[in-house]
């Protein structure tokens, strides 16, 4: 058996070749271990029962993962119309995991519900999939007429990508968080550099990192094309799984393994990273922006949403008042995150400093509901994607990147700066 | 098959996303593929949707579809009357998504190339593009590229018109 890489292994073990392994590009078929989607459920159980005929069911009903975030509370009729298609659809197929919007965003609410052991292949009708590799899995994304098709049969084929390896080594400084370092990652690797690939990542400062901050980067290789992002499991993920009770064995990439790119970076030195209007790899160093004024700060999603990025902000916000011209907007992942946020008292400092609380969901952040921009305003963001016109108006907006300290420090200050004021 | 370029929509720019394709604030409604084609491109060049005719051809630089995985931003071009999208590359989920919808698609940086530099006289001679998917082969006046074939199982579900299609001819033959 040629040197099996982390995807490799995953791949093979999906596929019932464990013994004799997989090889890159080699096609395969696998069944996933779960299968996620969101508000799309709606068009795709449409799509579903074009292929099975009215009385058609679902090949697993137990295997099937829908969350419903793109648009929670839903803003208008016809989105409402739209989630109560999902709610009939998974009553009539007996859906067994179904969370009802509010629980949380999709990628926040399927491993923190426990549906992410080590090793297994989850497939999502959402480009963010990827997330699913800081626990170890292989979180592929794929589109909605395939999603139709893997409930209806139980599979589909997936070619067995080449890999990349990312090496991170030394210690954060203050101030530059996991959000930083992937942002410096893409604009080394840019937008289509990881397209169909599949990244590995290692070094001295991955052991430090938490799932939380692993989440970020593994979300993130998605801005890069890749086809899933991973994590060795190591002790930290072994932590994280005791409240699941999962048995799993170490999956490690062989030492022949072969990485068609190898990317070092020591993030020692590293300063907040800015990725710019309207492209994710448009990142500078945030001392290289010129002085920026901005309209919404937005501070969520399945990017940066989570308890640590919350705390963080309310640290840098506590006992101050965002700046007059700015609207904050704080978005929890979920309904868990929101109450341990309401526990620990980090949201009472978020909204005394100014800070419109939403309903744990995904927010502006896809420009569907919930504090769209309008034309001639600028946004800066804790979420994954700066595209024209993503939340909400494309005239004369731009949307700046940033990790949740950076966005707080701007609000406080009213122009984009990772200076505290 | 067969395609006679009634006009081509040259967009060289690279990393085209679906938002700007589709744009995310008409995801969550429930619509036909023609009211879909209505929004196409709009973020992005708001003359394609007034403009684009049956069989009109797309060529793209680099990464064409980044981004969202939204299926509409495949749909929606091929309710508009888009024939086929030459790119030098495309996104992974848009590429599948486009194989599962039947919507032809051609990796050629050359010929995207030769397209984007020879617009003027292209489009003046209504020049017809013939496109030879089992064999890779896309022919234009007489110059001949070659793209990489589909592999067999995605030309399975190409062949069969789409995945809706062949997952239904997958169903029956299991029962």
């Amino acid at each position: 058996m040629v040197g099996q890489t982390l995807i490799q292994k995953i791949l093979a073990k999906a596929s019932g070749k464990e013994t004799e392994g997989v090889v890159e590009n080699e096609i395969v078929f696998v069944s996933p271990h779960r299968i996620l989607s969101h508000d799309n459920s709606a068009a795709i159980s449409k799509t579903f029962y074009k292929m099975v005929g009215p009385n058609g069911k679902i090949w697993g009903p137990e295997k099937i993962f829908i969350a419903l975030d793109h648009a929670v509370p839903p803003p208008d009729a016809v989105k409402a119309g739209n989630h109560t298609v999902i709610r009939k659809f998974v009553k009539d197929q007996g859906i067994k995991y179904f969370y009802e919007g509010g629980t949380g965003i999709c990628h926040e609410v399927l491993p923190a519900k426990g549906h992410v052991p080590p090793n297994v292949v989850i497939l999502g009708s959402d480009s963010h999939t990827t997330t699913h590799g800081a626990f170890g899995a292989a979180g592929i994304p794929i589109g909605r007429t395939e999603t139709a098709s893997v409930w209806a049969i139980g599979e589909t084929w997936l070619k067995v990508p080449e890999s990349i390896k990312i090496i991170l080594d030394g210690s954060l400084p203050k101030g530059v968080y996991a959000k930083d370092v992937i942002l410096e990652i893409i604009r080394q690797i840019t937008a289509a550099g990881a397209t169909y690939n599949s990244i590995e990542f290692y070094g001295s400062s991955v052991k430090k990192l938490s799932m939380s901050e692993r989440m970020t980067l593994s979300n993130l290789t998605a801005e890069m094309g890749a086809k899933a992002g991973i994590f060795p499991v190591d002790d930290v993920t072994d932590e994280w799984n005791k409240q699941f009770g999962f048995q799993y064995d170490r999956i490690t990439a062989d030492e022949d393994a072969k990485y068609i790119k190898t990317l070092e970076l020591e993030v020692s030195n590293l300063t907040p990273r800015i990725a710019k209007p309207h492209k994710v790899d448009n990142v500078v160093p945030i001392e290289e922006l010129g002085k920026t004024t901005i309209d919404v700060a937005l501070i969520g999603t399945c990017t940066n949403g989570r308890l640590d990025d919350l705390e963080i902000a309310a640290n840098i916000l506590k006992d101050k008042t965002i700046h007059p011209n700015i609207r904050l907007l704080v978005y929890p992942a979920s309904q868990e995150i929101l109450l341990q946020a309401t526990r620990e008292g980090i949201l009472e400092i978020l909204v005394a400093a100014g800070g419109q609380i939403g309903v744990p969901a995904c927010g502006p952040c896809l420009g569907a509901y919930g504090g769209c921009i309008a034309s001639g305003e600028k946004a800066i963001s804790s979420a994954n994607r700066n595209f024209k016109g993503r939340m909400g108006s494309k005239e004369d907006t731009g949307i700046y990147l940033a990790s949740p300290a950076t966005v707080a420090k701007s609000a406080l200050a009213g122009y984009i700066t990772a200076e505290e004021s | 098959m067969r395609f006679k370029s009634q006009k081509i929509w040259i967009f060289p720019e690279d990393d085209i996303n679906t938002d700007v394709i589709f744009p995310g604030r008409y995801t969550y409604e429930p619509l036909t593929p023609d009211e879909m084609a209505r929004h196409a491109l709009e973020d992005y060049d708001s003359k394609f949707i007034e403009e684009v005719e049956e069989g009109d051809i797309i060529v793209a630089g680099n990464n064409f579809g980044a981004g969202s995985s939204r299926e509409q931003a495949v749909t929606c071009l091929q309710a508009a009357g888009i024939s086929c999208i030459i790119a030098k590359s495309f996104a992974r989920i848009y590429f599948r998504n486009a194989i599962n919808q039947a919507l032809p698609l051609v990796i050629s940086p050359e010929c995207s190339d030769f397209i984007t530099k020879n617009k003027k006289n292209l489009l003046s001679s209504k020049e017809k593009i013939d496109v030879d998917f089992d064999n890779g082969l896309l022919k234009i006046k007489d110059k001949v590229f070659s793209f990489p074939k589909l592999d067999d199982q995605a030309l399975q579900i190409f062949k069969a018109g789409g995945l809706v299609e062949y997952t239904k001819t997958r169903l029956k033959k299991s029962t």
